[in-house]
């Protein structure tokens, strides 16, 4: 469910990392948290992102969830397939569902987030 | 401040167990979705969806003048309604604000039954006890009735089969007494989702048993169980009022749009104070609006008229029915005419929307 070779944080997005390439998104978790998803605010290319700040917001039916950055760097290519069809985050979260890619300005960061395995004990302590 | 336990209905194992999305509702721990909520959206509206309301408060008003104090107390004409009616009223306070908009079920002239919002009916309960100067008799009987919805074009087809009062004969806000899976029960052609629909009120020992047969009378339909989620979208299409939404104690039910659903022929409770808004017309009024830009308005998001702030959006979602982004919000009068571009404050965005025609969806009949 929760690939390895990906990190996560506590607000529940995921990032994986090739070269100074991060790319990010939502976690099945969030995606199952949040219902069926209508609509997706992401930057835009060039915009610059801070970890842990802000930088769009997906929103269910019921309700707003703003995304956070896992990492810093410089927003080079988001997922424009998902403004017709967002209901991509809840079908394929880790993969098509990817919202942004980074080029990652501090790596150190990524050492901040949790392992696959942690992230899912930290889901089964959260509930 | 103390966390007090929320409160459960008689299906609340049921709907864990099922796997529903439980979620705090004004006290309650109720499911807000199933299935998902788009999908149980489109259940009701082409098919048949059963919701679990038994969280709301029922009070019984019987005695010698029970007509008379529901009708001082309720702001419809509760004189034109026949036995076995149910009418759409509000409750006011002294100032014209709502307490709370209810349904009154007319059984006889000394014997009424509400249907009140479940997180207001302590309020409600105390506030008509204190306008009774009436022989008439209150009684607090939320613990007496469960109360299950069977909303959309296949309710009458699924609960027609669970009963023997022939519902064909009981038309839209009319209401018979009954038995329905062996249960006496009231059985009422009322919803809250703009499509046909039954409500049950019976003996909430019964839930569970009358919740399976329900769904299983259902299953040639594909009924689903819906959350509250699906009841909020499909009530939002239909243009009907939520309290602490589109009506409030600081709202009156002239500005909610309510002005056809008043008797101005009587007296009631709060009338005298809407005397200034009758004379010379609310100064909001409450307006439908779809987004012409892109993004969702909420509720509680802020309406820009003429590039001034000049109201707030009442409640806003997605349409699923309708596949787009609609809301109701209070807007000056003067600014409220029907295709007005008004702007909502998305996220430090104005977003344009227009100004439409409600209810944003009605059922061909």
């Amino acid at each position: 469910m929760y690939p390895d070779n990906y990190r996560y944080t506590k607000d529940h997005e995921w990032v994986t990392v090739e070269g100074d390439t991060a790319t990010a998104g939502i976690t099945h978790h969030a995606q199952e948290q949040l219902g069926d998803i209508v609509f997706v605010d992401l930057p835009k290319v060039g915009d610059s992102c801070t970890q842990g700040k802000t930088m769009g917001s997906v929103e269910s039916v019921k309700a707003v969830s703003d995304i956070y950055s896992p990492v810093s760097g410089e927003v080079i290519a988001v997922n424009d397939s998902l403004s017709s069809s967002p209901e991509v985050l809840n079908a394929d979260p880790h993969g098509t569902g990817w919202l942004v890619k980074i080029r990652v300005s501090n790596a150190v960061e990524l050492d901040g987030l949790m392992t696959a395995a942690a992230y899912q004990e930290y889901l089964g302590g959260s509930h | 401040m103390a966390e007090s336990p929320l409160k459960q209905t008689p299906l609340n194992a049921v709907h864990r167990v099922a796997g529903a999305r439980m979620v705090d509702f004004g006290g309650w721990d109720m499911p807000v979705q199933y299935s998902g909520i788009i999908d149980e959206h489109h259940t009701v509206r082409r098919q048949v969806g059963l919701f679990d309301v038994s969280h709301m408060g029922e009070i019984v008003v019987t005695g010698p003048q029970a007509f008379d104090l529901v009708n001082y107390a309720a702001t419809s004409a509760v004189s034109k309604m026949a036995e076995g009616q149910a009418q759409y009223a509000g409750l006011l306070y002294e100032h014209g604000g709502f307490v709370d908009d209810i349904l009154i079920y007319k059984v006889s002239n000394n014997d009424f039954f509400l249907c009140v919002n479940a997180s207001n009916q302590e309020k409600d309960f105390d506030h008509i006890v204190s306008i009774n100067r009436f022989d008439a008799q209150v009684d607090f009987a939320s613990a007496s009735y469960a109360q299950l919805a069977i909303q959309g074009p296949k309710a009458a087809a699924t609960a027609q089969q669970l009963t023997a009062t022939d519902l064909s004969k009981i038309r839209y806000y009319r209401f018979a007494d009954g038995e329905f899976c062996g249960i006496p029960s009231r059985i009422a052609r009322t919803g809250y989702t703009g499509e046909d629909c039954f409500e049950v009120f019976f003996d909430p020992a019964h839930a569970e048993s009358l919740w399976n047969q329900i769904l299983e009378a259902g299953a040639g339909f594909n009924i689903k169980p819906c959350g509250l989620g699906a009841r909020n979208t499909l009530r939002l299409e239909a243009a009907m009022a939520l309290y602490g939404h589109e009506i409030s104690a600081t709202i009156n039910p002239i500005e909610a749009g309510l002005l056809h659903n008043m008797d101005l022929n009587k007296d009631f409770h709060g009338k005298a104070a809407l005397a200034p808004t009758l004379e010379k017309g609310p100064s909001r009024k409450l307006v439908g609006f779809e987004m012409t830009g892109r993004g969702i308005a909420r509720d509680g998001y802020e309406v820009f008229a003429d590039g001034l702030p000049a109201g707030w959006v009442t409640s806003g979602s997605p349409s699923p029915t309708l596949n787009k982004n609609i809301g109701l919000a209070y807007v000056p009068a003067d600014k409220s005419e029907l295709g007005r571009e008004i702007h909502v404050l998305i996220r430090g965005a104005q977003v344009p929307a227009v100004i439409v025609p409600t209810p944003f969806y009605k059922r061909a009949k």
